[in-house]
């Protein structure tokens, strides 16, 4: 689809970098000089703007963690006076206290654009009619994705979320070709539109559908595409960087991260030095040109890799992988990072099992023994010992190769695994380290 | 013909823990379903019961309804003399027709002992046993 951007979207890659050290160099100076926070940050780590001389020197600077926005709330971190912003969202405190993202005029114009060039990637634009089925108000996707669409010349129908039937009505009545919401939602819509008699596919004129939020697969993707005959794009961004930024382009090959808003890192989540291209660490995000509450080195605490070489779109910025989970959920056995991600994938790709599981770790002696209690499916149950064990050394092996850690495999009856997210279950550490 | 003689086992997943047994033969007995005979295979952390009843389909729609991972298999019944040599009389005729059996139980009943086999081609096995003179559980005893 035709670049929104063309002289930014098609900057040849040297270029690029060249723009990002500049926006790099001056973003640190003002922040030295200006920001508090960012100043004393830099002195504890004993970096001066100075030192900063390459693009790799930003390795250099101090991390940031969701918990000095915690500790700087409600607005101790900005950059900004209350008088020169236009808005402010808060994101939901689940754990700890609420944090609150100041933006000025150019934070959201930046905001517009870096969603103006993500959806017309994916080929949105006039004529459209984008339905905003995400959450408006201190939530950022609502009124993110509206701004974007708006910008690309969409007819934006801002339905928020709820009220199900009425939305289905309205996505027949007005014809609307596009729809950003949770995955889930979505799910939840076809369900809901078909017990209503209407068929997604065949009864309306939804052809896009820009989905995140949350985390979901390729196997998820491949569901909706098929049954709700739509193109499904995966949206990435945090409310720390001012809410959903970006998406896929229609090859879905990796989410297109523009480069003169941000640059990105991926670190290891342990020791948190930066990993080569292709590698699978922490996503770390420098906001380039955010004012309002500047960004720099933050630790999002999703895993995912940079994706190698460019986009077959033409466009020449860095593009991360699928979110493969959070960092939060790491463990670390025998001295290798595992997540409980990694399980999960490779468990989705064995038919004979189910795809719940338990991570049991304990010490045997000095060695970390990992266990992965697994259900057998109900088509691969056998009544034969010798099949079922046949069973057990497939995804003994899958999890092994996967994960580069040997692993025992536990079958256990279907319906005893832990149901819903979070490692307070789905991971049971027994080391008394 | 042989099909007749042709009988659904059901066999049921179950973790090697104390009270699984348990679990499985209360909710059977819940349902009014009579164990003929059963076994226990076992591995690794996990194991598989194997039961005869007297009403399969019930067993299975009971148990699965419970949350157990559960399947048919099919079997045949032998009827044995109960005196020395009833059980290598049996083995025999299969031995003989090269029919492996993949595994056995036996109960010894009111009227006969009865051997449990789980054979690669029962068809066959059915075949070989009437063939020789011998008799089997028939399939219609099971609803």
């Amino acid at each position: 689809m035709a670049p929104w951007n063309p002289r930014t979207e098609g900057m040849p890659l040297d270029e690029l970098r060249r723009l990002q050290f500049k926006l790099v160099k001056s973003l640190v100076y003002r922040l030295y000089s200006f920001n508090d926070f960012y100043r004393r940050r830099m002195k504890e780590q004993q970096v001066h703007p100075d030192d900063i001389r390459t693009l790799e020197d930003v390795a250099k600077l101090p991390f940031m963690y969701k918990s000095d926005l915690r500790d700087g709330y409600p607005d101790r971190i900005f950059s900004a006076e209350q008088n020169e912003l236009v808005r402010y969202h808060v994101s939901s405190g689940t754990t700890g206290k609420p944090t609150v993202v100041g933006y000025t005029e150019r934070d959201i114009e930046n905001w517009s654009e870096s969603l103006a060039r993500a959806f017309s990637s994916c080929g949105l634009g006039r004529g459209d009619v984008m339905q905003v089925s995400y959450g408006y108000g201190l939530f950022t996707g609502g009124l993110g994705a509206h701004y974007g669409a708006e910008r690309v010349g969409a007819t934006v129908l801002p339905t928020s979320v709820g009220n199900t039937e009425r939305q289905i009505e309205l996505m027949q009545d007005l014809r609307v070709t596009a729809i950003a919401c949770t995955p889930s939602y979505l799910l939840h819509m076809g369900e809901v539109a078909e017990k209503m008699g209407v068929s997604i596919k065949n009864d309306t004129d939804l052809r896009m559908g820009f989905l995140g939020a949350e985390p979901w697969s390729e196997q998820m993707r491949g569901r909706i595409e098929d049954w709700l005959g739509i193109r499904a794009y995966d949206i990435y961004g945090t409310s720390e960087l001012s809410g959903p930024m970006f998406t896929e382009c229609t090859e879905q090959q990796g989410i297109h991260i523009w480069g003169d808003l941000a640059l990105v890192e991926i670190v290891d989540p342990a020791t948190g030095e930066v990993l080569p291209t292709g590698e699978q660490g922490e996503l770390t995000v420098t906001m380039l040109q955010k004012e309002a509450l500047p960004m720099v080195r933050y630790r999002i605490g999703d895993l995912t890799a940079i994706e190698e070489g460019v986009c077959p779109c033409g466009r020449t910025h860095p593009r991360i992988g699928r979110i493969r989970g959070r960092v939060d959920d790491m463990l670390i056995v025998r001295g290798i990072n595992v997540f409980p991600s990694q399980v999960e994938h490779a468990l989705l790709e064995i038919p004979e099992v189910g795809r719940h599981f338990q991570i049991v770790v304990d010490r045997k002696g000095a060695l970390d023994n990992m266990l992965v209690r697994v259900e057998v499916s109900e088509e691969a149950f056998s009544d034969k010992i010798t099949e079922l064990m046949v069973i057990k050394k497939v995804v003994e092996h899958r999890l092994r190769s996967s994960l580069n850690v040997s692993v025992d495999v536990e079958l256990v009856e279907p319906g005893t695994l832990p149901r819903f997210e979070g490692k307070s279950k789905k991971v049971v550490d027994r080391r008394s380290l | 013909m042989e099909k007749s003689y042709i009988v659904k086992q059901i066999s049921i997943f179950s973790e090697n823990r104390p009270g699984r047994l348990a679990a499985i033969a209360g909710a059977l007995r819940d349902a009014g379903i009579n164990i003929f005979a059963f076994s226990i295979a076992e591995a690794d952390g996990f194991g598989v019961v194997r039961a005869l009843v007297d009403r399969p389909e019930d067993a299975h729609r009971t148990l699965t309804d419970l949350g157990f991972r559960v399947s048919f298999t099919d079997v045949i019944g032998v009827k044995m003399r109960d005196e020395p040599g009833g059980l290598s009389d049996i083995a025999s005729i299969l031995g003989d027709a090269g029919i492996n059996i993949e595994y056995a139980y036996a109960y010894s009943g009111k009227d006969a002992a009865v051997l449990i086999l789980r054979v690669d081609q029962a068809e066959d096995a059915v075949r070989q046993i009437l063939g020789h003179g011998g008799e089997l559980l028939k399939a219609s005893l099971f609803r």
